[in-house]
């Protein structure tokens, strides 16, 4: 499997974001996009995912599912966490396995992974930032999907927090997984640097 | 298909529990129709003569009050992203949001009208009619105001929009549903306005699903 980019271009709003962006990612290799703020990191991983309409140059999946888009085969992790505050911990992840459907695996695993195996019941509303950080990434193993998506994922994340996501991301990895990171924090994980918008 | 059931069973979910707003609709119903007899005063032939009408009425504004939150909650909150990405037509996702907001804010509607009917002097017939047509009616209400709620989420705060553009909209539904319980009460020809509501609630099932699955697409950013 194989995730490239040939001469990608961005606009945003009418102004030109990047153009002429090469980037290459197989499996089991990370890649960290980094690059000074209002480069266009976000903007890089929501054209992966399909939810910025390409301006020029081309990104493509090889060796993935044929009948599947990349968007399909591709989890994003955004700075906005799709919780639903009036459902518990349980059932906004339980909706997202449902919902997202493909290979899932228990709600109840997942949870324990990220550590909020205490707290299935608390409706999401009471959750602190790292707490929906880490309901968030269980979203990720709850539904296998092959390529990650993640913007800044550590943010908010204490250290045992970000130790336990470097192993989730190492386990992707070493499982032919692929990950696009946007990060100014190292990740914990030997990742091939991608810098958008030239020396900062 | 389980994509689906779950969409729905969550967003009914969120509906009902407290800060979720499905009542928040039934509960204005109730005060425009309840405020009404006090307004026109005591002329019971009157109220008779204007309680279809009273009772679309408030239940058109009703539908709309509770509208502008469908797809501004999940888009808000970064929901819309991943269901756009989702293996599920975005179309069907649409389709499946506007019926559980019926369900959850269109029908309770439908179930007032049978109380609500006797503060506006209407006989069993008459309050039969409306709720009647109601149920054929108020789905077309959503199915079109949903256009409205997807143009609303892709223009930023929208939401004083969303009447300008639903409410043009809605008029020919409000036209056939008042028409068909008037014709109901009056013995005309139930028939023929009834007919056109449901066809109208129909076309709303066909247009509506795209059209919002076509401005949440382009409104993306």
């Amino acid at each position: 499997m194989r995730l490239s980019g040939r001469g990608v271009r961005c606009v945003r709003g009418g102004r030109e974001v990047f153009s002429g962006l090469d980037f290459d990612a197989s499996a089991g290799e990370a890649l960290a996009v980094t690059g000074s703020n209002g480069s266009g990191k976000t903007s890089l991983l929501r054209l992966i995912a399909g939810l910025l309409t390409i301006s020029g140059g081309s990104i493509g999946l090889e060796g993935g599912e044929a009948e599947l888009t990349l968007p399909e085969q591709a989890h994003y992790l955004g700075h906005r966490d799709a919780l639903k505050p009036a459902l518990s911990v349980m059932e906004n992840l339980a909706f997202w396995r449902d919902f997202l459907g493909g290979e899932a695996s228990d709600v109840g695993t997942s949870l324990a992974t990220v550590g909020l195996d205490h707290a299935v019941h608390l409706p999401a509303a009471y959750l602190s930032a790292g707490q929906r950080r880490r309901l968030s990434i269980a979203r990720l193993l709850a539904v296998r999907r092959p390529v990650w998506l993640l913007d800044e994922p550590t943010n908010a994340l204490d250290a045992a927090g970000q130790s336990m996501f470097a192993a989730l991301m190492g386990d992707h990895l070493a499982r032919g997984g692929l990950i696009v990171a946007a990060t100014h924090a190292p990740l914990g994980i030997t990742a091939r640097e991608l810098r958008i918008g030239g020396p900062a | 298909m389980n994509a689906l059931a779950a969409l729905i069973r969550r967003d009914i979910r969120i509906a009902l529990r407290v800060g979720g707003g499905a009542l928040i609709g039934v509960l204005f119903f109730l005060t425009v129709v309840v405020l009404m007899p006090f307004a026109v005063g005591p002329d019971l032939a009157l109220l008779t003569r204007l309680g279809p009408a009273i009772l679309w009425l408030g239940a058109l504004l009703a539908s709309l009050l509770t509208l502008d939150r469908l797809f501004m909650a999940d888009h808000d909150d970064g929901s819309l992203d991943l269901i756009v990405m989702s293996q599920t037509p975005l179309e069907l996702a649409c389709a499946t949001k506007a019926l559980a907001h019926w369900l959850a804010a269109g029908l309770p509607l439908v179930l007032a009208t049978p109380v609500l009917g006797l503060l506006l002097n209407l006989d069993a017939l008459a309050t039969s009619a409306v709720a009647l047509t109601l149920l054929a009616g108020t789905p077309a209400l959503t199915f079109t105001g949903m256009i409205g709620a997807a143009l609303a989420v892709t223009l930023h705060r929208g939401g004083l929009l969303l009447a300008v553009l639903v409410l043009p909209l809605s008029i020919p539904v409000l036209i056939f549903g008042v028409a068909a319980s008037q014709a109901a009460i009056t013995g005309l020809s139930f028939g023929a306005p009834f007919s056109i509501l449901c066809a109208l609630s129909l076309i709303s099932f066909v247009i509506g699903p795209f059209a919002a699955a076509a401005s949440l697409r382009h409104g993306l950013d």
